[in-house]
């Protein structure tokens, strides 16, 4: 892996030479519509190192009840994945932030990973998390990504053992996702003790860069993932906000999070 | 024809199945397959599953010849895989026994389960209260309305039923909830998944449980005629009561195999739960198999009047059988299926359940299309399941009710 490569290792690494975690902040593309998608991920963007856009799924099976609600709306209205792509291009060319897509893996297949890839690429995103592929059925994906200099982001979860923590770690390029408790998308009071283990261990089986997501909804939160991991991933406390108040709201709460303001 | 098709086992069944799912369950899927594999190898555990199967389930299940439907249609003698005379009423309790008894093996205390017809969930909340394992069924809010009298069945037997709101509110949208409450609770809880779906070693698992039926139906149908029929029909949703029974088949290649998916409206309508006529490759609930999806990957809602058969994908071993031409799959719609339905009661005296009517009109079809040639052949329909819970669809669609009587009137008379 070449690190100038990787858009994603570049932004964790330029917050790390500041001495902090990576910010990683999710909203889906298309929620409440195009255009205030965009806005809300550009206003996401000053505070945050990493923007993931969401593709609306008909099955998310890893989402909880506020990002279903949103994914379920964006459909509604009519989502295609040719909008995915435009909005990844839009932020990614009027921010600084790397932009990865969150998407079930369904959608890179009925297109083909090789073409998705390529469009995604060409759209100037970073690469893809992918919530329900696993590395041992990924491999026309990260055939495709690497032809396109494409980030691979997988799941490690406190079950993993570490021969697949292993597996994961060296399929993922850019980070790896660690899961910081077992359940889906959603707010949680406190974060679970698992997500340093989780970090702990990846790391161990050669993982370089690992950000901690599910769960993480205010500063207290990040500040103390950010003590351990290389980046804190906040989702649903984002879309929340952006359902509330708009991208001004998301703004806001991205710079009480990330410690800004 | 090649033969073999039998020994096929996951997590691959040629192109399709494998593991589409979040890492958070890999661990828990790899504990199941290598539980599963002790298990089938262990005389302990055959011999608890076939004791439980046979006092408990009443197993084996009887093998009927019904000459008046036959003669509805054609020449054909037919006969009846009785699956629906199985305590709980369906083919489900196979499968819901065994993984219980894994369960167990596991030291999980509790059972979730999806049900789109509620058969699926009132088998698995039966095998919690045998077990004294706790149960809660996720079960699409369109379908508790639709099988109003399953969902009390489940609450009498101590299952915590949850309306799942989501989506199409169908069977496949309470697979996704249930998935999302195993991701959280793996560790004490097992999810008995109804059908050949999903993430390896669910489809080997729940075949293996279904593997009963057919090895039954062959040696009945040896013992009542003296040969292999000619037939087998099964109606498929997810596809396990249809893998069941052919699995005793596939290697005879005289027998011809057939699979009839839900028609539903027409498949000219969008209206239809037809996954293998009208599919293409995709992944759904962790495995690759035939999928109704746009041209996104979007999964297009199903719709059947059955709620069993209400799933847009279907079992990976099926999509590999069709691909390999063993298995014949064809579309029944809901005025066929239900044809065969009013035929079966008014002939037989047998109230079928609405999905395993559309194993009735594929043979009734089968047996119409051959015609003079019909008098020498055999065909064996699995009849899945009973159709004591379709009452009221099926007075509805007979307009069977009073006058008065508007939507709510159905479920309102039989739940009284």
């Amino acid at each position: 892996m070449s690190a100038e490569a990787s858009k994603t290792a570049a932004a964790i690494d330029a917050a790390r030479a500041q001495g902090r975690a990576a910010f990683v902040g999710y909203l889906p593309a298309c929620y409440p519509d195009q255009q205030t998608s965009i806005e809300a991920a550009v206003a996401l963007a000053e505070h945050a190192d990493i923007i993931e856009i969401g593709a609306p799924y008909s099955d998310p099976v890893m989402d909880g009840a506020v990002i279903q609600q949103a994914t379920t709306e964006a459909l509604a209205g009519g989502f295609r994945m040719d909008q995915l792509f435009e909005v990844v291009r839009e932020v990614s060319s009027r921010t600084q932030a790397a932009v990865v897509v969150m998407i079930y893996y369904n959608l890179i297949d009925r297109m083909g990973a090789e073409e998705f890839a390529r469009r995604l690429a060409e759209a100037g995103g970073a690469g893809a998390i992918t919530p329900d592929l696993i590395p041992d059925e990924a491999q026309p994906w990260i055939t495709a990504a690497e032809k396109y200099g494409l980030d691979r982001i997988f799941l490690a979860a406190p079950t993993s053992s570490a021969e697949r923590l292993a597996a994961i770690a060296s399929a993922s390029r850019g980070f790896v996702y660690g899961v910081s408790l077992m359940g889906v998308t959603g707010q949680r009071a406190a974060v679970s003790s698992a997500a340093q283990e989780v970090v702990t261990a990846a790391k161990a089986a050669g993982a370089q860069r690992v950000c901690v997501g599910l769960g993480v909804s205010t500063r207290a939160h990040v500040e103390e993932i950010g003590s351990y991991a290389d980046g804190v991933i906040v989702g649903t406390a984002l879309v929340a906000a952006l359902r509330e108040g708009g991208p001004e709201a998301v703004g806001q709460l991205a710079s009480e999070l990330s410690g800004n303001s | 024809m090649s033969t073999g098709f039998r020994e096929a086992s996951g997590p691959y069944f040629g192109d399709y199945g494998g593991r589409w799912m979040p890492e958070s369950l890999v661990a828990a899927l790899d504990e199941l397959a290598d539980a599963f594999g002790k298990a089938k190898a262990d005389p302990e555990f055959t011999e608890e599953f076939e004791r439980l199967s046979r006092e408990y389930t009443g197993r084996p299940s009887l093998l009927t010849e019904v000459p008046r439907f036959a003669a509805e249609s054609g020449k054909a003698r037919m006969f009846l895989k009785r699956e629906d005379l199985n305590h709980t009423g369906s083919h489900k309790i196979n499968n819901v026994l065994g993984q219980a008894l894994i369960a167990r093996r596991l030291g999980k205390t509790r059972l979730i389960a999806e049900t789109g017809a509620g058969q699926h969930g009132v088998a698995t909340a039966t095998a919690a209260a045998l077990f004294g394992m706790d149960c809660m069924v996720y079960m699409g809010a369109e379908d508790t309305r639709r099988q109003a009298l399953n969902v009390a069945r489940m609450q009498l037997l101590g299952a915590q039923v949850v309306p799942v709101e989501h989506g199409a509110q169908t069977l496949k949208d309470a697979i996704n909830e249930a998935l999302r409450d195993w991701v959280a609770s793996v560790e004490t809880t097992h999810y008995v998944l109804g059908t050949v779906a999903g993430p390896h070693p669910f489809p080997e698992m729940v075949r293996w449980f279904h593997q009963v039926i057919g090895e039954e139906a062959r040696a009945q149908i040896l013992e009542a005629t003296g040969r292999l029929p000619d037939a087998v029909t099964a109606c498929v949703g997810g596809g396990s009561n249809a893998l069941g029974i052919f699995h005793g088949f596939l290697d005879d290649p005289s027998v011809a195999l057939y699979g009839y998916e839900a028609g539903g409206e027409g498949l000219e309508t969008s209206r239809h739960a037809a996954a293998i006529t009208l599919g293409r490759s995709g992944v759904l609930h962790g495995a690759r198999s035939y999928l109704m999806q746009d041209e996104d990957g979007q999964t297009v809602d199903s719709h059947s009047i059955s709620a069993g058969l209400d799933y847009p994908s279907v079992g990976p071993e099926h999509a590999y059988l069709a691909d390999a031409g063993r298995v014949t799959y064809e579309p029944v719609t809901d005025a066929e299926c239900m044809a065969a339905f009013e035929s079966l009661c008014r002939t037989e005296g047998i109230i079928p359940a609405i999905e395993s009517a559309h194993a009735l009109a594929g043979a009734a079809r089968l047996s119409a299309a051959w015609g003079e040639d019909g008098a020498e052949r055999l065909i064996i329909v699995s009849l899945s399941g009973r159709g004591d819970k379709d009452v009221a669809t099926a007075a509805k669609w007979f307009d069977l009710l009073p006058a008065e009587g508007n939507t709510e009137a159905p479920q309102e008379g039989v739940q009284a």
